[in-house]
């Protein structure tokens, strides 16, 4: 059941336009994730389903209803800031009741309401403190336990974490995840960090520009991405990308040149010989040895880096191309070694000249 | 030797900078120190000027206390004065900069322009300007019998409505604290009004809710020194009232009666009394001021 629906929405801050004509559907219950390098847009969009920031263009419907010219309040949706905008003069338990008491809900059960979501949270025992009293990590619950009471059809976050310490982060991104599962409403969710992106949605959409540039499941982003900036933007350490140029058309598919290797892929179009395409591989999926599928050729190891768990080495090809991979376990390479490296077939990913992904 | 050499050059230190702060000095010990300490002493005896000063002991203070109408008629009318003019003035000038922080375009100009009477405000020849607009034939009576052919009374002339004007001449004098008010509305964060519309909080309830309290410590501080001002008030009193406090003494604010009775009844040491229970009075109110602060005023950190 479709939740919330994106039609055409354009935003325009004078002459420029900064989201160009957005369609998008949410389903009830859905974690979406809104992605994207800043400046993207993703935080106009989200403000704009907010009620935060007029609709230059097209129609934002909530539950079917055309909900463009509807106050914030009225949208049966609730906003965690990345500031936490928490009322600094207001007690926890203020902060919380404020929005229902603004609706006129009678004391009894706004205390039925405010107690409950303190429990969800564990913050109890804050009620009675001002902000100022609060960690950043209690004050991130205090937002989203303002957000909790207000039983919202819909939850809005803006990069909520990124005040918080790494740990920490970790930390309160498994509680979101949790706390989605136990209240099941739809929840939108904005920000630039994918390892965030990855593990919270449902469903990703990344946004460059003002557009869509590509939106599936977290699985389907990292295993087939649209394009380049994609596949550049999801996973970490980042995709290599290895400038290679069409050969000929093979039985087998089209071959490509890679300094002194050559690489066979099956392509979704017919390519004219001498194309310039870029091959992608992921760093974690680079083997070491002779009996890789598609040989890369021999990779001179610059730099080591030793994370216990993991290996990753940087280092140049042949041709002088930077390739990083990642290897697992501590292996014993060394600055100046050199490796032969190689990536199996469906791990291959090809994009052309436009950035387009080329192969299936 | 080493420690001696050290402590010379110190001291000669110590020296070279006391020397630089002599002007400071100097000033600050005959015009402040010198005067304050002069006038304690001088509260405590009869003085006349001509004669030396004879002391006296409590006598100044037992008979502003017991024998003297006129110092509750001035009390009477400085309170009246602070009472509106505070209150009337914070109220307004807090309107003015919650109006100019909406975004307006060409804020700067609207700024100055408003806080233009706060800088000429205090001076004699704009009390001489207030005189002359509310007086019998003036500028106000001039456009009320031409708009509404209301002959009005002489509105500094009488006294039923002269202290008023004084009032309507502090609160036209709003420039500063509503530059103030407006450095304060500034510091209020956009996402906690965004949180507030998200919360279904109408205008009203956003100001009254969230700008408000919010900008307690502003108003707080506008509010003392404004209350410390206006008891000190005296030029535009001084002016209008030619002197004298008139009429009959509907404008005798407390340093007029202070002014008086020193420079025109030559009673200084009887002023310097008086002098000493208008320090008296601003502790006490600023001191409450700060006590009842706790109980309504919000610090962030």
């Amino acid at each position: 059941m479709i939740n919330l629906a994106l039609k055409d929405v354009v935003k325009r801050f004078g002459a420029i336009e900064v989201i160009n004509g957005v369609n998008l559907e949410i389903n009830k219950g859905e974690f979406v994730v809104f992605v994207g390098p800043s400046g993207c847009g993703k935080s106009t969009l989200l403000r704009m389903i907010a009620g935060l920031e007029p609709i230059s263009g097209g129609e934002l419907v909530i539950d079917d209803a055309v909900v463009n010219n509807v106050p914030p309040s009225e949208r049966g949706i609730a906003m965690v800031f990345q500031s936490y905008a928490l009322y600094p003069h207001m007690s926890v338990y203020k902060n919380m009741a404020f929005g229902l008491e603004t609706a006129g809900l009678p004391r009894k059960d706004i205390k039925v309401r405010v107690e409950k979501a303190a429990d969800i949270l564990q913050i109890g025992h804050l009620l009675d403190r001002k902000p100022k009293a609060l960690s950043g990590g209690q004050r991130q619950r205090v937002a989203i336990g303002r957000a909790i009471v207000r039983e919202p059809n819909i939850f809005l976050f803006d990069e909520p974490l990124s005040n918080l310490d790494a740990e920490l982060r970790v930390q309160t991104r498994v509680e979101i995840a949790k706390l989605h599962k136990e209240i099941g409403a739809t929840m939108i969710y904005v920000t630039h960090d994918q390892v965030e992106a990855m593990t919270l949605a449902d469903r990703i959409v990344v946004l460059r520009s003002g557009n869509i540039e590509q939106c599936g499941r977290p699985l389907d982003l990292y295993n087939k991405p649209a394009n380049r900036f994609i596949a550049g933007f999801i996973g970490s350490p980042k995709m290599n990308f290895l400038d290679v140029t069409f050969s000929e058309r093979r039985p087998q598919g089209s071959a490509f040149a890679l300094a002194a290797a050559e690489i066979v892929l099956k392509t979704s179009e017919d390519i004219r010989s001498g194309t310039k395409a870029v091959l992608g591989v992921r760093p974690e999926h680079i083997t070491t040895g002779r009996e890789a599928d598609v040989k890369l050729g021999t990779l001179t190891v610059s730099h080591v880096e030793q994370l216990g768990g993991q290996t990753l080495a940087y280092g140049r090809l042949g041709d002088d191309q930077n390739l990083t991979i990642v290897l697992e376990g501590q292996r014993a390479i060394a600055a100046n070694d050199t490796l032969d490296v190689g990536i199996a077939h469906e791990h291959c990913h090809l994009f052309g000249e436009d950035g387009n992904r080329l192969n299936d | 030797m080493m420690g001696r050499g050290l402590a010379g050059s110190g001291f000669r230190r110590q020296v070279a900078s006391y020397s630089f702060l002599i002007p400071w000095l100097i000033g600050f010990f005959a015009l402040t120190v010198g005067p304050i300490a002069t006038s304690i002493y001088l509260s405590f005896t009869d003085y006349g000027l001509m004669a030396p000063p004879q002391w006296i002991g409590m006598e100044n203070y037992i008979r502003i206390a017991s024998d003297d109408p006129r110092f509750w008629t001035a009390m009477n009318v400085t309170f009246t004065f602070v009472l509106l003019s505070v209150p009337l003035k914070l109220a307004f000038a807090l309107a003015v900069a919650v109006a100019l922080n909406k975004g307006l375009r060409g804020l700067a100009v609207f700024r100055a322009i408003f806080y233009l009477p706060s800088l000429l405000g205090g001076t004699v020849a704009i009390a001489f300007m207030w005189r002359q607009i509310f007086s019998r034939d003036g500028l106000l009576n001039r456009g009320l019998e031409y708009l509404f052919g209301y002959d009005g009374p002489g509105w500094v002339s009488s006294p039923s409505t002269a202290l008023y004007t004084l009032v309507l001449l502090a609160i036209w004098q709003f420039g500063s604290s509503m530059i103030i008010f407006l450095a304060g509305l500034r510091q209020i964060p956009q996402d906690m009004y965004e949180a507030a519309s998200i919360d279904g909080a109408s205008r009203a309830r956003q100001f009254f809710k969230i700008t408000l309290p919010l900008l307690t410590p502003v108003i707080f501080f506008n509010a003392v020194i404004q209350t410390i001002d206006a008891f000190k008030a005296f030029t535009s009193a001084f002016v209008i009232s030619g002197g004298d406090g008139g009429p009959i003494d509907s404008t005798l604010f407390y340093t007029l009666y202070l002014f008086q009775e020193a420079f025109v009844n030559l009673h200084i040491g009887y002023a310097s009394a008086l002098a000493w229970i208008l320090v008296i009075i601003i502790a006490f109110f600023t001191a409450l001021s700060f006590l009842s602060a706790r109980y309504w005023v919000h610090y962030d950190d």
